[in-house]
């Protein structure tokens, strides 16, 4: 009749950046008691993410995620992020989900608990659980819309006097506004403006430079902005925009870009971004579909790329330059870009201004530090309104060591060029 | 403009903590050899404004990091990790007798950490930091439930720890200020304890009334928390600071209703008339009002009420009746309470009666009446207005800073250690019988 007094279960810290580690631990178990820990989250657009790992207490009655070994669930080993990187989705939940935080002014909740024994651990209740905030944005974060001279994003800065460096940030051809790794950027120190572009209605390729450029300089005559320390940052189509600003526009000079899934196609002049984005996607009914029903975009794009005249002249890159890449990148030949592009601005003489990362087992999507991996989500075809299942490829296990890897060096890359840059030993 | 001032990067880890949390303040991108100043900066609920700076030196990889290198001035000085809060004083031209309490603690003490170059130590309202940053520092954990309570007449709040339960229970009281303090156990709740803040004189009902509460009362409380559901009844806990803490060791030795797994006793005393209410007890300190002394800045100093320690019997708790696990926290320097007095007094009597094995007493050197959570700013004196008297007097409470705030950090370690081995501890093999 007497009631138990449960485990202890603790998150530290418990309201965190969502690149910041956290370590969970259990205690007052009893000893070598084997339990499973979960995480469950969810997310905005009402599907539960789920990871959970295996564990046995030790003789102190212990389970520590970030000291012991994970003996099996969606996740094994000693992994101490393990119960964020290797979320997916509840069992019965439809395929091709995709988990991305539209607002960034609330934290991501995750509830973690701990819960007797391994098969069938979801059968009771948990003994415990805990709840944890994982936030993209800082405390004192400035969050601004921005609708003005045509341009359309949201623009955070960070607490404190500045100046700060600048960055636009951009993602790819799924079009929308999405905020949150700019606001994680802030986060980190730099005043972010995450652009809203895939417009498809842009009349002409002169127009559509004209509406990046605006936007960078937004930033770079904002009064808390240091203007000649504003790079770029895209994903995938957003890389191909940074390609195409770095090497093409006349009016703006960024001090530093970062491609992520790295882009460089670039067809006969007068196109704009778009467009040339979608006559790729009228392409790809040529690409192949695998027996799970998931579309392959990279072989067709390899066949765009191999003309030279489709290529973006990228030896005229002047400034710093990381490309990362995941070698199992299924959507885009992203691996292939990358080498082009090395060997044309070796040809240049601009090889010193170029970094490549290429991780191995590693797909598309390589988004900031212990998201979830996505191998093949459902994605809209602007031009036919069809929806596909699209391949994005990469291990789960790979793909979340290079998440963590590359932030961690683009981190030290954007710092490097933009917080210390060369200036500053000319003073001295 | 100096271009090489902007490299300067300030960061803190993690940015939203718990208030116990320590957290890490890293300079970076600093000139090798610069001089800066780090500055805390807080403006609390009524408005004044609290600041705390330490000097460093930039070392010759241009980095500062606050839990490694020396404050070589400031309010603080020497490697103090934590020192940018337990060292905050109100800004000068400040009134005297401020101190720092939250009193709504569903949002977070927010703090703006900045640099500045040089060893600054005024004016900074003048200057234009290098860097700056916010900082939350939370009460309550993600999660945290607070439940208003007013069954039973009582005033007061509970707050869960997220997550099923069943949890061990905490009562917990504070001092003579009154009012419904609910901080601590809000942070308490935060680390596993279904804790209930408990105003005992100024409730509501003595409001309305205009009567103290009695005995009843506090048995009602305990009640309350040991009928919820996902409160364990069988391992509930008590926590007095002051006079709560006669409140604490009263119900704890006397009470046929409250039955503790333990108790901890804050900057208290044993010494009240047994068969009291709580009427009584405070009618019984007004007695010797006139022991009350004054320090030389005219602060009120009332550890003399209640010495000598009585030798008389009725006039002290029986803490040889004892039968649950006690720690009792002085300060040494205590001078509102004269609380090492009664420790000293307490272990001999259970040391006599044979149940001393079940008493810990931490007593801190140079450590003041208000031993609070840790990182809390010492105050040394402040204005109190009690349920006694109705003017406000500045009451020395006692204290050096450095020493008191280190208290204040080990006995909250200690204290939470205490609370979990007496509660959450005892694992046998039938406590997991239903899994």
């Amino acid at each position: 009749m007497t009631q138990v007094v449960p485990p202890i279960l603790s998150v530290t810290p418990s309201r965190a950046l969502v690149d910041e580690k956290f370590k969970v631990l259990v205690e007052n178990l009893p000893p070598g008691y084997p339990v499973t820990v979960r995480s469950l989250h969810n997310s905005e657009d009402k599907h539960d993410w789920e990871a959970y790992g295996h564990y046995v207490s030790d003789h102190s009655g212990v389970v520590s995620v970030s000291e012991d070994l994970s003996y099996g669930g969606t996740y094994t080993g000693k992994e101490p992020m393990g119960l964020l990187w290797s979320m997916r989705p509840v069992p019965g939940s439809r395929p091709g989900l995709r988990l991305r935080k539209m607002n960034v002014c609330t934290p991501m909740l995750v509830t973690i608990s701990v819960h007797s024994g391994h098969e069938g651990f979801r059968d009771q209740a948990p003994l415990a659980s805990v709840l944890t905030e994982r936030w993209y944005m800082a405390p004192g974060i400035q969050r601004i819309t921005i609708n003005e001279q045509g341009v359309q994003g949201t623009l955070f800065i960070p607490p404190g006097p500045g100046p700060f460096p600048g960055l636009l940030d951009m993602w790819g051809g799924g079009g929308g506004l999405l905020e949150y790794r700019a606001a994680l950027l802030a986060s980190h120190g730099y005043v972010s403006l995450a652009l809203d572009y895939l417009r498809f209605d842009q009349e002409s390729e002169n127009l559509e430079l004209k509406y990046f450029e605006t936007a960078f300089n937004i930033i770079k005559d904002h009064p808390q902005v240091m203007s000649d320390r504003v790079g770029i940052f895209g994903l995938s189509l957003g890389s191909l925009v940074a390609v195409t600003l770095a090497v093409y526009s006349t009016i703006i000079k960024p001090c530093c870009i970062v491609c992520i899934s790295s882009n460089h196609y670039y067809p006969a002049q007068g196109s704009t971004v778009a467009s040339r984005f979608e006559g790729v996607t009228r392409q790809l009914y040529k690409a192949r579909v695998n027996e799970d029903n998931q579309v392959i975009w990279k072989d067709v794009g390899l066949e765009f790329i191999t003309d030279p005249s489709n290529i973006a002249e990228v030896g005229r890159i002047n400034c710093p330059t990381l490309l990362v890449n995941g070698c199992d990148d299924q959507n885009w030949p992203t691996v292939e870009t990358a080498e082009d592009v090395a060997r044309l601005m070796r040809e240049a003489g601009k090889e010193h201004l170029l970094s490549r990362l290429a991780y191995p087992d590693t797909g598309h999507l390589i988004e900031p530090p212990f998201s979830p991996h996505f191998r093949a989500t459902t994605f809209v075809i602007h031009s036919s309104k069809e929806k596909v299942l699209l391949l994005w490829g990469g291990k789960t296990k790979p793909h979340s060591d290079a998440q963590e890897d590359s932030w961690r060096k683009i981190l030290s890359f954007l710092q490097f060029h933009l917080y210390c840059g060369p200036c500053l030993k000319a003073k001295i | 403009m100096d271009r090489k001032q902007y490299c300067v990067k300030l960061s803190v880890q993690p940015s939203r903590g718990l208030m116990d949390e320590k957290f890490i303040v890293l300079i970076q991108n600093a000139l090798p050899g610069s001089q800066l100043t780090i500055r805390a900066l807080h403006q609390c609920e009524d408005g004044h404004s609290w600041e705390a700076f330490g000097h460093y030196t930039a070392d010759t990889t241009g980095t500062i990091n606050v839990s490694e290198d020396p404050s070589i001035g400031g309010t603080y000085s020497g490697v103090e990790q934590m020192g940018l809060l337990w060292s905050f004083r109100p800004i000068p031209g400040s009134k005297s007798g401020l101190r720092m309490r939250k009193k709504n603690i569903q949002t977070p003490m927010e703090v703006t950490i900045s640099v500045y170059q040089g060893h600054q130590t005024e004016g900074f309202a003048d200057l234009v930091p290098l860097s700056g940053v916010a900082v939350e520092r939370w009460y309550m954990a993600p999660g945290v439930r607070r439940i208003p309570v007013t069954e039973g007449g009582l005033t007061a709040a509970l707050f869960l720890p997220s997550g099923p339960g069943p949890f061990p229970g905490l009562l917990d009281l504070w001092g003579g200020g009154g009012q419904l303090v609910e901080y601590r156990a809000a942070l308490l709740a935060s680390h596993g304890f279904a804790s209930m803040a408990i105003d005992y004189l100024t409730a509501k009902i003595t409001m309305e009334t205009g009567k103290m509460v009695d005995n009843q009362y506090f048995e009602t409380a305990y009640r309350v928390l040991q009928q919820h559901p996902q409160v364990c009844g069988s391992k509930i806990a008590m926590i007095g600071l002051s006079f709560g803490t006669s409140i604490t060791l009263k119900m704890a030795v006397y009470s046929e209703v409250i039955k503790l797994s333990a108790a901890v006793c804050i900057s208290g005393s044993h010494v009240q008339p047994v068969d009291g209410s709580v009427e009584e007890i405070l009618r019984f300190f007004q007695k010797n009002g006139e022991k009350t002394r004054f320090s030389e800045k005219n602060e009120v100093i009332w550890r003399d009420l209640l010495l000598p320690i009585p030798t008389d019997p009725s006039l002290k708790v029986n803490v040889g009746r004892l039968q649950c696990p006690l720690l009792l926290v002085v300060g040494e320097d205590d001078q509102n309470w004269p609380s090492q007095e009664s420790a000293l007094d307490i272990k001999e009597m259970m040391a006599r009666a044979g149940n001393s094995h079940l008493l810990t007493v931490l007593s801190y050197p140079n450590a003041g009446h208000l031993i609070e959570p840790p990182y809390t700013p010492h105050a040394r004196s402040s204005t109190l207005k009690t349920v006694e008297i109705e003017e406000k007097v500045m009451c020395l409470w006692g204290g050096q800073t450095v020493e008191h705030s280190r208290a204040q950090e080990d006995a909250w370690k200690k204290m939470v250690v205490f609370l979990r081995e007496n509660l959450y501890g005892g694992r046998n093999p039938t406590s997991f019988s239903h899994l």
